[in-house]
């Protein structure tokens, strides 16, 4: 199974990254753009009986170490034979 | 009185504490390997900044897993003194065993500079040689040095005094000019409600002598070491 973990700054943190991509999207012409927030995305192979198995143990993954709770939020999609679900 | 410096993979600040603690104070030193089982009795233990373990994923997030952390993390549960400087606050946030969490400078740039501290409390161990709202000179070389923390755990941490050090102007003014990073308040170092845990992001070490162009960085090395004779760890 393959989890695809996305972790992204918490809303009410600063992301000066995001807002300086903002600022690039905007200086190219793309004027719609409201908001521009920058994350990770991390791919975990692993191992797991059940899909629910693998759910719970990328989750404390996640909680642990992939993730910090103090400045990031985080969700994954658990990929099994090529099924995607979130 | 013994420090400990703790060196991990990607550590580069450590030879910088050394050198004031054995060179310039004449104190007791060693080094103490992020695969160290024990403390090696040491009364203080450091945090040198760098970038442990290649500051993969997060700042300090790999190294708070080191085992000689677990260690740490029992002598500060016991009162013992640990600094964490740079990284090491950034490590000893993801440990837990500071409240809150450094993230990228606000201007993006990496920034190696001179800044004014303001102090805030001057009855801790790493204090006493620092008078009250007195203005020290020094410098940070940060990338990722903006403290933040959640509403309640920063009102939390202004009401228990736990806000050691903040960027400041020349005249003591705590103003948003003075913050080189976009700390929350200002911040630049706290201590744990106890107050043997340390953090800050500027590099005391790097003005401990007058060829560095200071020497305010030595009042707090001065203090901890004042300080050892009445702080007793078991």
């Amino acid at each position: 199974m393959i989890a695809k973990v996305i972790v992204t700054p918490k809303p009410v943190v600063n992301d000066p990254q995001g807002i300086t991509v903002k600022q690039g999207l905007a200086t190219l012409g793309f004027r719609e753009v409201s908001d521009v927030r920058v994350g990770k995305y991390i791919e975990v192979s692993l191992e797991a009986a059940s899909e629910h198995e693998a759910r719970q143990r990328v989750e404390a993954m996640c909680r642990q170490l992939l993730a910090n709770h103090v400045i990031e939020d985080f969700h994954f999609e658990i990929e099994t034979d090529g099924h995607k679900k979130r | 009185m013994k420090f400990g410096v703790l060196v991990f993979p990607g550590t580069w600040s450590d030879r910088d504490c050394g050198w004031v603690i054995d060179q310039v104070l004449g104190e007791q030193l060693t080094y103490l390997w992020h695969k160290d089982a024990d403390l090696k009795g040491c009364d203080c233990v450091i945090l040198p900044g760098g970038f442990a373990y290649g500051d993969y994923l997060r700042t300090g997030a790999i190294a708070r897993f080191a085992p000689v952390m677990e260690k740490v993390g029992e002598f500060a549960d016991r009162g013992g003194l640990v600094w964490g400087i740079c990284n090491g606050f950034q490590i000893l946030c993801e440990a837990g065993l500071l409240p809150g969490a450094l993230i990228r400078n606000a201007s993006l740039e990496f920034r190696c500079q001179w800044t004014n501290l303001s102090v805030e409390r001057v009855d801790l161990a790493y204090t006493s040689q620092c008078e009250e709202r007195e203005v020290i000179r020094v410098p940070i070389s940060h990338g990722e040095g903006s403290y933040f923390a959640d509403p309640a755990t920063l009102s939390r941490l202004e009401q228990n005094g736990q806000v050691v050090f903040r960027y400041c102007d020349d005249g003591g003014r705590v103003v948003p000019s003075a913050n080189p990073n976009g700390s929350l308040h200002n911040i630049a170092g706290i201590v744990n409600k106890r107050g043997n845990v340390l953090g800050m992001m500027p590099h005391p070490e790097r003005c401990s002598e007058p060829e560095l162009g200071g020497t305010d960085g030595l009042k707090l090395f001065r203090s901890v070491v004042e300080s050892a004779a009445r702080v007793m760890v078991s």
